[in-house]
C-alpha cells in the first residue's frame, strides 16, 4: 500500500493502543490538535482524552509522570516535540530514566518510550533543529532509535514498548512526508541491528535516520562515476550493532560516516573510534565523517544548506577515501 | 483551601500513641548508629540523618497501606524503614554490600524496595515529584484505589518539577500525598533567603490543591492530618498537600560545617524533640511508664544490633556483575 512516514507511525500508535490496554500517548498538543507534526492526527477522537493525553508545556512533569506511570505498570508512549525541548527533561531521562534499574539493583524497570523530532532543514531556526540523538547515544540505560524508512517508522514503536527499558525514537522532520509503497502486512520490526540500504564493495556509508535519503543520494551519484558504495543504516545508536559496522568495513576498506549532529564528541567519532580501534588494518584509507557545521544552525535556507551534510559533501568525501589507495 | 490542623488531641489509644513512640525511636537509633559508623569509616559517600524530623516519616507513614506507594528524597533512611525495609538491608546497603537493599549501588541516598513500593531514594531535588504524580497516574487509569505518598523538603519549592508536578496532579486529579518537610533550610539557604512567598501551603493550594500545615514536631499532629488527607486523596479527592514545620538536629550532611544558623536555634528546637515530647506527654498521662519506655529501649537496640551485625556479616557483589541491570535481562531483539 501507499503510505506516509507520518501514517506509518500513526498506524503503529493506533496498533499499540488496540494492542495493550496499558498503552497511552502522552505530550503537547497530541490530542485536540491532533500532534504538533500530525502524526497523532484522529487518535483523540478514536481512543479519547485518557489515553490520549494532552499535557501542559512542562516537559520535566511529563516526562517524570511517564517514568511514573511506567512503574507504576503502564505503558506509556510520550512525545517530546523536539529534541531541543527534550533538555528541559534532562534530569528525569538521565537521573532517572536511566538510571532506576541499575541503582535499584534490577528491582525497578522502567519501559517507557519517548518519540521526539530531530534534525534540521526545515528553516526552524536553532532552537528546533538540532541533531541531539548522539547526546542521548552516550547514556547507558537507554536504547536509541533512529527509524530511517517506512517499514521501521511502522514496525519500532510496537517492539520498543515490549522492551522493558527506557527507549528513545527520533524521528528526522524531513522524513514524515516521504511517501512510498509500505507492505499491507508491515509490523514490528528487530530494534537491535542495524541494515544494510544498498549493498557496495568500493567504500561504506553508515549514517541513520534523516540523512539515509541523503546518501542514498549520493550513493547513486557515486555508482554513475564507478564507485561502488555500500550504504549502511544503523537503525540503533544504543547500543550500535558492531558487528554490522564492522562486517561492512571488512568487506569494502574504507568508510565515511554521516552524522547531522556536529563533528565534536559525536556519534560519528564514537563509530570513527570503533573502526579504528577494531579494524585498522582493514582499512585502505582514514575514516572520513560528514557532519554539521559547528554552528548553532542558522535560519536562512542557503546558510542551513552550508552547515548540514548534503550529498556533494558525501560525494567529495567519498571520492576522497577511494582516491586514498592503500 | 489552606489551613492548620489542630495540635495532637493526646486522646489517641494509648497503644497506638506508644507504637508511634517506637517508630520514632527506631529510626532515630538507626541514624545515630549510622553517624557513629560513618565516623568510623565503615559506611561513605554522602549521610544526611533526618534526626529532629522523625515525627514526620513516623506520622504519614502510619496512615498508608500496603498497596500505597512512597516515594523519598535522599534523607530517606527513616522513610525507608518505616516503610518495612528491615533495617538490616538498609544498613548493608550503606555498607555498599550486596545484602543491601539495592545490591550495594544505590547507598544511603538511594534506597529501593520494590516489596513495600519504596520508589526511593531520589538525590535530585524535587525529582521524585514527577514520578509520584506519574505512579499515581497509572493507579487513576488502572482503577485502582491507591495512594502515592511523595516527601521533599522545602527546598524543592523552588525547583520548577515541584510547580509542574503539582500542576499536573491538580489538572489530572491524582491521588498524590505531597509531603514537604519543611526545615526551614536547603542545605545551608533558609527559606526566607530563597523564596518571595514562604507559606508554601499557601503556594500549593495556588494550583487548586487542598493544603495544610500541621506541627513537624508533633507526630499525632501529623498523623491526623496525613489520615484526612489520605482518605480524602483515597476516596477519589485529588491530591493533597502537607506542611509540616519541622527541623533537623543535625548538619545537612557530615560534610556540613553548619556555619548558616545560630547553635542557640538548634537548641531552642531541640526543646520540642518529637520523641521526648510524646515520651513527657504519655508519661504525664500515664499512658506510659518506665517499665514501658524500657522495653521500647530495649526492643530498638535489639533490632539495630541486629542490623548492625547483619551488614557486618554482608559481603561484596562480584565485580563480574557491574554491567548487569543496565539493561534488563529480557530485552526483545
Amino acid at each position: 500500500m501507499k503510505t506516509t512516514y507520518r501514517e506509518a507511525m500513526r498506524a503503529a500508535i493506533r496498533d499499540a493502543l488496540q494492542r495493550d490496554e496499558r498503552v497511552f500517548l502522552m505530550g503537547e498538543d497530541v490530542g485536540a490538535y491532533g500532534g504538533c507534526f500530525a502524526v497523532s492526527l484522529g487518535l483523540f477522537e478514536e481512543f479519547g482524552p485518557e489515553r490520549i493525553r494532552d499535557t501542559p508545556l512542562s516537559e520535566s512533569g511529563f516526562v517524570g509522570a511517564g517514568i511514573g506511570a511506567a512503574l507504576g505498570g503502564m505503558r506509556p508512549i510520550v512525545e517530546i516535540m523536539t529534541v531541543n525541548f527534550s533538555l528541559l527533561a534532562l534530569d528525569q531521562l538521565v537521573n532517572n530514566a536511566a538510571t532506576l534499574l541499575h541503582m535499584s539493583g534490577g528491582q525497578f524497570n522502567v519501559p517507557l518510550v519517548i518519540r521526539m523530532t530531530t534534525g534540521a532543514g526545515r528553516q526552524l531556526g536553532a532552537q528546533h533543529s538540532h541533531s541531539l540523538e548522539g547526546w542521548y547515544a552516550h547514556i547507558p540505560g537507554l536504547r536509541i532509535l533512529t527509524p530511517a524508512t517506512l517499514e521501521d517508522a511502522r514496525g519500532m514503536l510496537w517492539t520498543a514498548l515490549e522492551d522493558p527499558d527506557p527507549v528513545l525514537i527520533f524521528e528526522h522532520g524531513t522524513l514524515y512526508n516521504v511517501a512510498g509503497d509500505l507492505a499491507d502486512d508491515a509490523g514490528p520490526v528487530d530494534i537491535s541491528t542495524a541494515a544494510v540500504r544498498r549493498p557496495g564493495k568500493d567504500i561504506s556509508l553508515i549514517t541513520y535516520g534523516g540523512t539515509l535519503p541523503v546518501v542514498l543520494d549520493a550513493a547513486a551519484r557515486l555508482a554513475a562515476d564507478g564507485i561502488d558504495a555500500e550504504v549502511l543504516d544503523l537503525r540503533v545508536l544504543r547500543p550500535l550493532d558492531d558487528a554490522a559496522i564492522l562486517g561492512s568495513v571488512a568487506k569494502t576498506h574504507r568508510a565515511v560516516v554521516v552524522d547531522e549532529g556536529w563533528r565534536s564528541g559525536s556519534i560519528s567519532a564514537e563509530l570513527s573510534a570503533r573502526i579504528t580501534e577494531s579494524a585498522f588494518f582493514d582499512l585502505d584509507a582514514p575514516v572520513g565523517r560528514v557532519c554539521s557545521a559547528e554552528v548553532p544552525l542558522p535560519y536562512a535556507k542557503h546558510q542551513e544548506l552550508a552547515a548540514l551534510p548534503t550529498a556533494e559533501r558525501i560525494v567529495a568525501a567519498a571520492r576522497e577515501a577511494v582516491g586514498a589507495r592503500g | 483551601m489552606t489551613g492548620t490542623s489542630s495540635r495532637g488531641t493526646g486522646s489517641a489509644e494509648s497503644g497506638h500513641a506508644r507504637h508511634l513512640l517506637h517508630q520514632m525511636l527506631r529510626v532515630r537509633r538507626l541514624e545515630e548508629q549510622c553517624v557513629e559508623l560513618y565516623s568510623a569509616a565503615k559506611i561513605r559517600g554522602f549521610l544526611h540523618v533526618y534526626i529532629g524530623e522523625e515525627a514526620v516519616a513516623a506520622g504519614v507513614m502510619s496512615t498508608l497501606g500496603p498497596d500505597d506507594a512512597v516515594v523519598a528524597t535522599y534523607r530517606e533512611h527513616g522513610h525507608a524503614l518505616l516503610r518495612g525495609v528491615p533495617a538490616g538491608a538498609i544498613l548493608a546497603e550503606m555498607y555498599g554490600y550486596v545484602e543491601g537493599c539495592c545490591r550495594g549501588r544505590g547507598g544511603s541516598m538511594h534506597l529501593f524496595d520494590a516489596a513495600t513500593r519504596f520508589y526511593g531514594g531520589n538525590a535530585i531535588v524535587a525529582g521524585g515529584l514527577p514520578l509520584a504524580v506519574g505512579l499515581a497516574l497509572a493507579d487513576k487509569m488502572s482503577g485502582r484505589s491507591r495512594v502515592t505518598a511523595c516527601f521533599f523538603g522545602e527546598g524543592a519549592v523552588a525547583e520548577g518539577a515541584f510547580h509542574e508536578s503539582l500542576n499536573l496532579a491538580a489538572l489530572w486529579q491524582l491521588p498524590v500525598l505531597f509531603c514537604c518537610e519543611n526545615n526551614l533550610y536547603a542545605m545551608g539557604t533558609a527559606l526566607a533567603r530563597s523564596e518571595s512567598q514562604t507559606d508554601i501551603a499557601l503556594k500549593a493550594a495556588g494550583y487548586e490543591i487542598a493544603s495544610w500545615s500541621a506541627d513537624g514536631m508533633d507526630v499525632l499532629a501529623v498523623e491526623e492530618a496525613a489520615r484526612r488527607a489520605v482518605d480524602a486523596v483515597r476516596a477519589g479527592g485529588g491530591p493533597h498537600f502537607l506542611e509540616l514545620r519541622t527541623y533537623r538536629f543535625r548538619a545537612h550532611s557530615m560534610f556540613d560545617p553548619e556555619r548558616y544558623r545560630e547553635k542557640t536555634e538548634v537548641s531552642r528546637w531541640m526543646e520540642r524533640d518529637p520523641i521526648n515530647s510524646l515520651r513527657n506527654a504519655l508519661e504525664a498521662a500515664g499512658q506510659l511508664t518506665e517499665k514501658d519506655w524500657k522495653s521500647i529501649q530495649q526492643d530498638v537496640e535489639a533490632e539495630v544490633k541486629a542490623a548492625v551485625e547483619f551488614a557486618e556479616a554482608g559481603t561484596l557483589e562480584p565485580v563480574e556483575d557491574l554491567t548487569r541491570f543496565v539493561y534488563s535481562e529480557r530485552s526483545p531483539q
